[in-house]
Order: structure tokens, then sequence, then C-alpha cells
């Protein structure tokens, strides 16, 4: 009889599945990834809160690299263009993927946001901006090398144990708006890095500032150690 | 809020699964959601049971296992404690998280006529 509400019904058959719920995000991003490989582009997931500095970061960025190396950036945004807007203005090529309510992207989106930027088979980096979003965003394979969290030196020591899932992902965090540190008596660096060390295996995090500068160059030679040809790669750590 | 679109997800999952076996209804979903997966279970529950009403689904319930995050060695030395920095105390590897990070369906129960 069955066993779920003793209708009597004799044809329930239990099916074994064991199947990643996400599995056809899985497969999408894996195509991405693919794309990525075949062009030499190293796509970059850039995660982090509202207001953490992601764009600011891009916009720096673009400073940094100058003309050398092409960079192109499609941005998670809810409502609004002006993220890729911003963007552009710094000298890059950027595309808005307008999410409306949903609080991250999917590899699919990264995949039409491609045909609307045909010129990404030429850049060195493509960042994909994501939404602003500690939790959903982390969930969701694009296709990326690697997966890179904006923490701002305001929003609390405690961010990496709240939200473990995106730190425990993340290959690099960038501490931004270190600016700021000498108005923030309570905020403690070693207090930052020994939450990350609870949550990331290797926990790699560079200080940096895009309003002054500072770091910036580390983090601009940790991209360009992402270009070493794929047999011989390997990561650099945070010193 | 992305629970939604797993749940879409899982009914895309499931409406496959009863197509290829014939069935008529579901029954009963089962799946696991890791500690550290990134869903959050209830959340997960409630999209789950509004998206239901009038589909396959509509009389099964769903069983969410939570599954505990463990991290270990790599090189067999055991698990990490809770609450300790991720690398082993025996040798320093960095630990491999063994368990914790799933989002998967597990099993379904299909009226098959």
């Amino acid at each position: 009889m069955c066993q779920a509400c003793g209708c009597g019904d004799s044809n329930v058959v239990p099916v074994a599945l064991n199947e990643r719920i996400l599995a056809a995000n899985d497969r999408a991003a894996r195509h991405n990834r693919e794309h990525f490989r075949d062009r030499e582009v190293r796509a970059i997931n850039l995660m982090g809160s509202p207001g953490a500095g992601k764009t600011a970061v891009l916009e720096a960025t673009a400073r940094a690299l100058g003309r050398g190396a092409k960079v192109g950036v499609l941005a998670g945004d809810l409502a609004t263009d002006n993220d890729a807007q911003r963007i552009r203005a710094a000298g890059l090529v950027a595309e808005s993927i307008t999410t409306g309510t949903a609080c991250h992207l999917d590899a699919a989106m990264i995949h039409k946001g491609l045909h609307r930027m045909p010129q990404w088979r030429t850049f060195d980096y493509l960042f994909i901006e994501n939404v602003g979003n500690l939790v959903c965003p982390a969930v969701y394979d694009l296709g990326q090398d690697v997966n890179v969290v904006a923490l701002s030196v305001t929003e609390g020591e405690d961010k990496p144990l709240k939200y473990p899932t995106m730190f425990q992902k993340a290959d690099l965090v960038l501490l931004t708006k270190i600016d700021l540190l000498p108005h923030l008596p309570d905020v403690s660096i070693a207090g930052i890095r020994a939450n990350l060390s609870i949550v990331m295996p290797v926990p790699r995090m560079m200080m940096v500032s895009a309003r002054t500068g500072d770091g910036i160059d580390r983090w601009v030679r940790w991209l360009e150690a992402l270009r070493v040809p794929r047999a011989t790669a390997h990561v650099v750590g945070a010193l | 809020m992305h629970e939604y679109s797993i749940v879409q997800a899982l009914f895309d999952q499931i409406g496959d699964a009863a197509r290829s076996h014939g069935a008529v209804a579901v029954r009963r979903v089962r799946v696991q959601i890791g500690e550290i997966a990134g869903v959050d279970v209830e959340l997960l529950r409630t999209a789950y049971d509004l998206f239901r009403v009038r589909t396959l689904c509509d009389a099964a319930p769903i069983d969410i296992e939570s599954v505990a995050a463990r991290w270990t060695c790599p090189d067999g030395h055991g698990d990490i404690e809770r609450g300790c920095a991720l690398v082993c105390p025996s040798c320093a590897r960095p630990a491999r998280l063994a368990a914790g990070d799933e989002i998967v369906l597990t099993q379904l129960e299909l009226e098959v006529p």
C-alpha cells in the first residue's frame, strides 16, 4: 500500500536519481568555460555585497592595466545600467546584464551576455561583476577561472563567518577601501584574516584602495599571473 | 532568494524523470541540502510548496535532508574540528570539503499507471 497517504495505490515506485539540482547550470557553465579556454580569455567572477566597491575596483584595474591588456566586463545589475556606464567611462568594454528581480547571475545569462559582446574573444580578461549579494551568487558556477570576493573594511570582521559559502568559494578576497582604516579604529585586520582561515582552506587576502591606488599593483600582478599558459599556471598567493 | 530558481530547476528535473518513467504524478520528493551549499532549507520548502500546486507534485511532500559540513585532511589525517582553521593540524595541508555542499535531488516516488 502507498506509504505516502494510505490511498491504497500500489503503483508508487521509488526512483533513485542523485543528480545535482543545478545540473543544467553546471552544463551551461562548462560550455562557457570551454569558450574561455579556447580563446585564452581569463574569466574572473567578482562578487561582494552591494557597495563593497566592485565597480571601483574595476575602474582602478582599468587605470592600472592601461593598454597592457584587453579587458571587458559583464556587469550584473538588478535594475540599472549605471555600473556598465561607469566602467565604459573608465575605458573598458562593458555590457549590462539586467537581472530584474534575480539576485544572482547564472551561466545562461553569461552566455547571452557574450553574444551581445562578440569582441570578448579578443580579451585577455573578462570580468563578470556579479549582483551585489553575499549569498546567492556563490551557488552558481558561471564558467569562470577564479572567484574574487570584494569585502570592504566597513562591513565588519564577521562577514566571512556569516557568509561561509561565499568565502569558501573565493580564490582571493580583496579587502577594499583600506584608505578608510584610519577612521575605523575597531576594525582588526588580524581578525578578518583569522575569520577567513576558518572558512577558506587557502585564505588569500589582498588589501586595496581603489581611491588611492594602494595595493592595486599587487592585485594587477595577481591578475597577470593568471595569464601564464594554463599548462604551467599557478595562482600567486597573497604575501 | 535564489531558492525560487533552485525550485524551478528542481521542477525541470522532476518533469524529465516523470516523463521518462511514464509517471502520472509524483508522491514524494527527497533532496539533500548541505550546510554550506548556500541554500536556506526553510525558504526552499516554502518555494517548493508554492510552486507545486496544480503540478505533477501537487500531492508530493518534500523531504529535505540537511548535510553537515565536514572538512578533512586530503592526506587522511582525519577531520578538521568545527570552528578551527581549515588546515590539517598534523600536516598543515589545506583541508578538503568532504560533505556539506550538496544541492541534490536524491529520490522521487512516482505514481505510474
